[in-house]
């Protein structure tokens, strides 16, 4: 009973301010403290899970190299001459990279349904909006630190190289980064919110992902392609997500330099061949021009405003999916 | 205390799940200060109701006071009148016992100044102080379970729930805990609320509900229950049956006989244990063996229901762990009916 007392009093508060000043400053110092402890808790569990830290920074080392050296070459075998695809396609892993660990991460809320632990916290005061934002910081913040390898790995000669203008990139990047993390972890959230079943969890998210990743563009240049195929590119939020990175990314790269043809001829015969229209027109249906990589397809600020309006309304759909938990 | 020491008030609670009818329209009180027993099989809508009380569920219709709070409109203020401690583990095993006493520390608002002496205080109490900085992981399902009361009562809980507290934990563990109960209700002074389907639990309550089928079938002191059921079965083994039970009915001609073939000289008998004496000291037959069987709540159950609480179908792991405690558990530590 004593106990009870001296609570009451330490939740009286200063008397300077009125009741309804200090409750909703509480109120707010409380829903602040409840994002903050949520998001510290899950930052825990990722860092202390040792398998689960190394595979986060490996895992986008995997995509650039692998995937990009790979397909690099493809292109060279298909003809298109030199191209600097592992550069052009560096922003898109980092979307992608971004994208996938955001979204995945929502599974712990899964975990903490199986494990119990979330009805701890769903009988506690902490207010259910807090719980949902400190689980999109959580997922945001893994998602960050997967990002912040590959933006070290700019640096690299073949990539950006070692250079001023390469770290003003990076830096640049990290902002647009954290707005993509947050943006596709409400996603996760929303969705993992009230889902329950472990199966049911990575099919969803796949049959999710894999449309909204293909048709982002981080894979392929947005050009030329089948109108409905367009059309889709243009109404998935992501594709403004990977435009954002690339504007910034590939601001000043000439992802194309060196496919000339009539570079690579001794100055006599190109001298000649230009000499002789017909040829030359021959010459140009046998080698296509290489179109330029539009390596932009909307302003900056309409991506920046696309993927942010995109992020509120999930998070709202997340912190609601919450309040409605019973 | 609100409301002449009424700390938890039901109105008509009702839960349906579709067309299943969890919780029928139960009513009762609860006194500050008193432990308070659910009494029932699986099913019968304990947890039920104890998750709408700590407004886990939403009623179907109806409500609950707690603490002066109704449980519907006023969901955060309930959540700070209680402490719970869930049916199932709901801890964080990949941190420490600490941490996960912070979290609770945290999100039930308690100042920072204070958390650290709370923390050591609870974690005193259970004894799981050398532990602390262990991560919870590496518990015994016993340490876990007194981790999870420590926490329910980190913030000076009005309430305190316990969904069957004891379950599956082995018999040494059980009575630890109970002794911790004894123990916060004699120091706290708090309200503690619990569920069980096991009737020794049920006998540490000062009063329990007893439930069935979605609704309250009694509610009294265990003592009141067991009287209402009737009294004391004794049960005689004398060098000669059939005297005995000449010189037993001419002297007590209304001595209610149980009339069973197999037990000739077995009778009912309200306070057996001041009876027995009395009929020990005149007796003219050698006596070779008394046996006094007093009602348990296994009785007051069957009464009630016309069925044993523990033939009730379970769930699997509840089927399981029956099995092992019939192989493992030595006999006699459950008394059956007669």
């Amino acid at each position: 009973m004593e106990a009870n007392t001296a609570r009451e009093e330490e939740g009286r508060g200063p008397q300077k301010e009125s009741a309804e000043e200090y409750l909703h400053r509480t109120s707010l110092e409380r829903s602040l403290t409840g994002i903050f402890i949520v998001w510290l808790r899950d930052f825990k569990r990722f860092w202390r899970d040792t398998p689960r830290r190394l595979g986060a920074f490996v895992q986008p080392l995997v995509y650039l190299f692998l995937l990009g050296t790979g397909l690099q070459a493809a292109f060279k075998v298909f003809g298109a001459g030199e191209t600097k695809y592992v550069t052009f396609m560096f922003p898109g892993i980092l979307g992608m990279t971004v994208l996938f660990t955001s979204v995945f991460s929502s599974i712990s809320i899964l975990w903490d349904r199986q494990f119990g632990f979330l009805k701890e916290i769903l009988v506690s005061p902490v207010p259910r909006t807090s719980v949902a934002v400190g689980k999109v910081f959580g997922g945001a913040t893994t998602a960050v630190l997967q990002g912040t390898v590959l933006l070290v790995l700019m640096f690299l000669p073949n990539i950006f190289g070692f250079s001023w203008n390469t770290l003003g990139k990076a830096l640049a990047l990290i902002p647009l980064m954290i707005l993509l993390a947050l943006a596709m972890t409400s996603v996760g959230v929303a969705i993992g919110a009230r889902l329950k079943s472990f199966e049911a969890f990575p099919i969803l998210m796949n049959f999710l992902l894999m449309p909204l990743f293909f048709l982002s563009g981080a894979m392929f240049p947005l050009q030329g392609l089948p109108g409905w195929m367009n059309f889709l590119t243009k109404i998935n939020p992501l594709s403004y997500g990977v435009d954002m990175l690339r504007a910034v990314a590939l601001k000043g790269v000439d992802l194309t330099a060196g496919v000339n043809v009539m570079s690579k001829l001794p100055a006599e015969a190109a001298a000649k061949l230009q000499a002789n229209p017909q040829l030359m027109e021959a010459l140009q249906k046998v080698f296509p021009k290489m179109p330029t990589v539009q390596t932009q397809a909307h302003p900056l600020w309409l991506d920046v405003l696309v993927v942010a309006g995109f992020g509120a309304v999930m998070l709202g759909v997340a912190i609601w999916q919450f309040n409605r938990q019973e | 205390m609100n409301n002449n020491g009424v700390i938890i008030q039901t109105e008509d609670l009702v839960k349906k799940f579709g067309d299943l009818v969890a919780v029928d329209s139960v009513n009762f009180e609860v006194m500050a200060g008193e432990v308070f027993g659910f009494l029932g099989p699986n099913g019968a809508g304990k947890t039920t109701t104890m998750n709408m009380l700590s407004t886990i569920l939403r009623p179907t219709s109806g409500t609950a006071v707690i603490n002066g709070w109704d449980i519907v409109d006023h969901q955060n203020e309930v959540r700070e009148s209680i402490g719970m401690v869930f049916q199932d583990p709901s801890l964080d095993d990949t941190l420490t016992a600490r941490e996960n006493l912070e979290f609770h520390a945290v999100v039930y608002h308690i100042a920072r100044g204070e958390r650290e002496r709370r923390m050591e205080e609870v974690l005193d109490m259970v004894s799981l102080s050398e532990r602390a900085d262990d991560r919870v992981e590496t518990y015994s399902g016993g340490m876990k379970r007194r981790l999870e009361i420590a926490r329910g009562l980190l913030h000076y809980p009005k309430v305190l729930f316990l969904d069957e507290p004891t379950i599956g934990l082995d018999p040494q563990t059980r009575n630890y805990i109970w002794e911790y109960i004894e123990d916060l209700k004699q120091r706290e002074g708090i309200t503690i609320f619990l569920t069980t389907h096991y009737m020794e639990e049920a006998e540490h309550c000062d009063r329990i509900a007893v439930i069935d089928v979605g609704k309250i079938i009694a509610l009294d002191t265990p003592e009141k229950l067991k009287d209402d059921v009737g009294g004391d079965v004794i049960r005689l083994t004398t060098e000669d049956d059939d005297a005995a039970l000449a010189e037993l009915t001419s002297r007590y001609p209304d001595l209610d006989m149980l009339n069973d073939p197999e037990c000739k000289l077995c009778f009912e008998r309200e306070h057996g244990e001041e009876f027995v004496p009395e009929l020990i000291r005149e007796f003219g037959v050698k006596i070779v063996s008394i046996n006094i069987h007093r009602p348990t709540l296994d009785d007051v159950f069957l009464k009630l229901t016309g069925k044993e609480i523990r033939d009730e179908g379970g769930d699997r792991k509840e089927a399981m762990m029956k099995l092992a405690s019939r192989r493992g558990a030595a006999p006699g530590t459950r008394s059956r009916g007669r």
